[in-house]
């Protein structure tokens, strides 16, 4: 991120896939055209998809479709995965169940 | 209990690397408390039935699971270790202070030092209906077969030629499960050649530039489509071939587990010698942020035998940081590094080599 210029290079018209219905997050159920859309509609990184789609902001948090991610990304924008900034990783990293954030305080 | 759990060492994951970090530490005199996402410690050992190759000293000839309960007995009979069992770790903040679930409670434990030992996750391709059941990976098969006594179904396509899956496809086969094909993408076998001609030996083929390009099915698998692969790994047309089979398994490599390290604001370098990104850290295993180290596969993915020795080494190096064993520390941390550049000697450890080259952090002494 941060490089304003990336954003006005022209990546080329959203052209169909034959496998876009291809799903690449299976904890949300998002497919490969969804993803290759968003890129188009100008989110070049893992965490604007993340946001825009919740690509890998699931059950397994990203660890399946991360790295299927990032190749599209960088595939769509001409560019190695390499030089596509990895996902940020936050608290809670694993599933937590509400209740148990619910309770904390109630005993001692 | 307190709010806050306080001890010296927390050692998040207890495989092979956290185990052996475990009791290296405490043997120095360390306090130190494991977390371990499962409901039993020991990690991929847990799971693995075969006889381990590598060196003597790292139990070579053992079974990965008695690997496994040697090491949980040493954590056991050391009293300066804690292990929390059905605990996941949840997240490090900026004060040191590591979040977890366990207990059905939300935990919170201030370490003085922190060692990562998480392991690696499987990685996943991506193909048409890639998400209908009977597709696994190739450590949740084991973990059915191994652990509960589950077969996964009758007939299996393996995707992937390196040892895992060469190993997972043998132990299908002792289950009694037929292997249609072991495809892999490559032009060669990643594996080693002993595996992989036991295996053709029992009449299944190992078909290298090779791909999957569809799975199908309606509520389950019912079959793969798989298709030849030129030079420039581009499909072959007309080389289609159409599998039935009940059961895709996945072998095609893992990733460090790194979130935490990307939390704790760790310096992260991608090096593909050592399957994805990794903390860079120094000669010792700590990485940029004081006080916090790295040991096995999270580390950079390699073999269990190498996890143990860097479990041991960041256990030693953690200790011997608040002052336990000084004088005999430095005698330990190069008996260990001794061990891994022998474990290391052999051609599978010149890419680990190589990776390590490329990461290694130039400063940073430890005691
Ligand atoms: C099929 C197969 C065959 C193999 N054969 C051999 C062999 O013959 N010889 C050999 O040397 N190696 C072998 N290996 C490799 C070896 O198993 C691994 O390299 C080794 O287990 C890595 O150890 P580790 O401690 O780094 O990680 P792991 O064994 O993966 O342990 C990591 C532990 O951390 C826990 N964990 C992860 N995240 C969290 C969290 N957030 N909170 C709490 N706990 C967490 C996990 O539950 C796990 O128990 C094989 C691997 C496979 C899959």
């Amino acid at each position: 991120m941060g490089k304003i210029k990336d954003r006005l290079t022209p990546i080329g018209e959203f052209v169909p896939q034959p496998d876009d219905d291809m799903i690449i997050c299976r904890c949300e159920e998002i497919t490969k055209g969804e993803i290759r859309q968003a890129i188009h509609d100008g989110m070049f990184t893992l965490t604007e998809i993340r946001r825009f789609l919740r690509a890998g902001m699931g059950l397994c948090q990203g660890q399946t479709c991360t790295r299927l991610v990032k190749g599209m990304i960088a595939r769509e924008l001409g560019i190695s995965p390499l030089e596509v900034e990895p996902a940020a990783a936050r608290a809670p990293m694993r599933p937590i169940k509400m209740i148990v954030l619910g309770n904390e305080g109630k005993e001692s | 209990m307190p709010k806050v759990k306080e001890t010296e060492i927390l050692i998040v994951g207890g495989g092979p690397a956290g185990l052996s970090a475990a009791s290296a530490a405490a043997n120095l005199g360390a306090s130190v408390l494991v977390l371990e996402r499962d409901g039993k410690p020991g990690g991929q050992l847990i799971k693995q039935t075969h006889k381990f190759f590598g060196s003597k000293k790292q139990y070579a000839g053992d079974r990965g699971y008695q690997i496994g309960d040697l090491l949980i007995e040493q954590c056991g009979n050391n009293p300066n270790v804690e292990v929390w069992t059905d605990t996941t770790a949840l997240g490090i903040y900026e004060d040191g202070v590591v979040t977890a679930e366990g207990q059905a409670k939300h935990l919170k434990i201030n370490p003085k030092k922190i060692i990562v030992a998480t392991g690696a996750s499987e990685k996943m391709i991506a193909f048409p209906n890639n998400d209908l059941p009977g597709i696994y990976g190739a450590g949740a098969v084991q973990t059915l077969m191994n652990v509960h006594g589950i077969v996964p179904g009758k007939r299996v396509l393996m995707i992937g030629a390196g040892n895992i899956g060469l190993i997972v496809s043998y132990q299908l086969m002792q289950a009694g499960v037929e292997i249609a094909a072991i495809i892999e993408a490559a032009p060669t076998i990643g594996g080693y050649l002993v595996h992989a001609s036991k295996i053709q030996r029992a009449g299944v083929p190992i078909l290298t530039s090779h791909t999957i390009t569809e799975a199908y099915g309606d509520e389950s698998v019912a079959g793969a489509i798989i298709c030849k692969l030129d030079e420039s790994w581009q499909p072959v047309s007309g080389s289609e071939q159409d599998l039935k089979v009940d059961v895709i398994c996945l072998a095609v490599g893992l990733s460090p587990l790194t979130e935490l390290c990307f939390q704790a604001d760790c310096q992260m370098k991608y090096v593909s010698e050592l399957s994805g990104h990794v903390p860079v850290r120094n000669e010792y295993l700590e990485t940029t942020r004081p006080g916090l180290y790295v040991a096995g596969d999270v580390s950079g993915v390699e073999e269990a035998s190498s996890a143990m020795v860097e479990g041991r080494l960041a256990g030693i190096s953690a200790a011997c940081s608040l002052g336990y064993g000084e004088d005999i520390a430095p005698k330990l941390q190069a008996e260990a590094l001794a061990e891994l550049s022998e474990l290391r000697a052999g051609p599978a450890g010149q890419k680990t080599l190589r990776g390590i080259m490329n990461l290694m952090d130039k400063g940073g002494a430890v005691c």
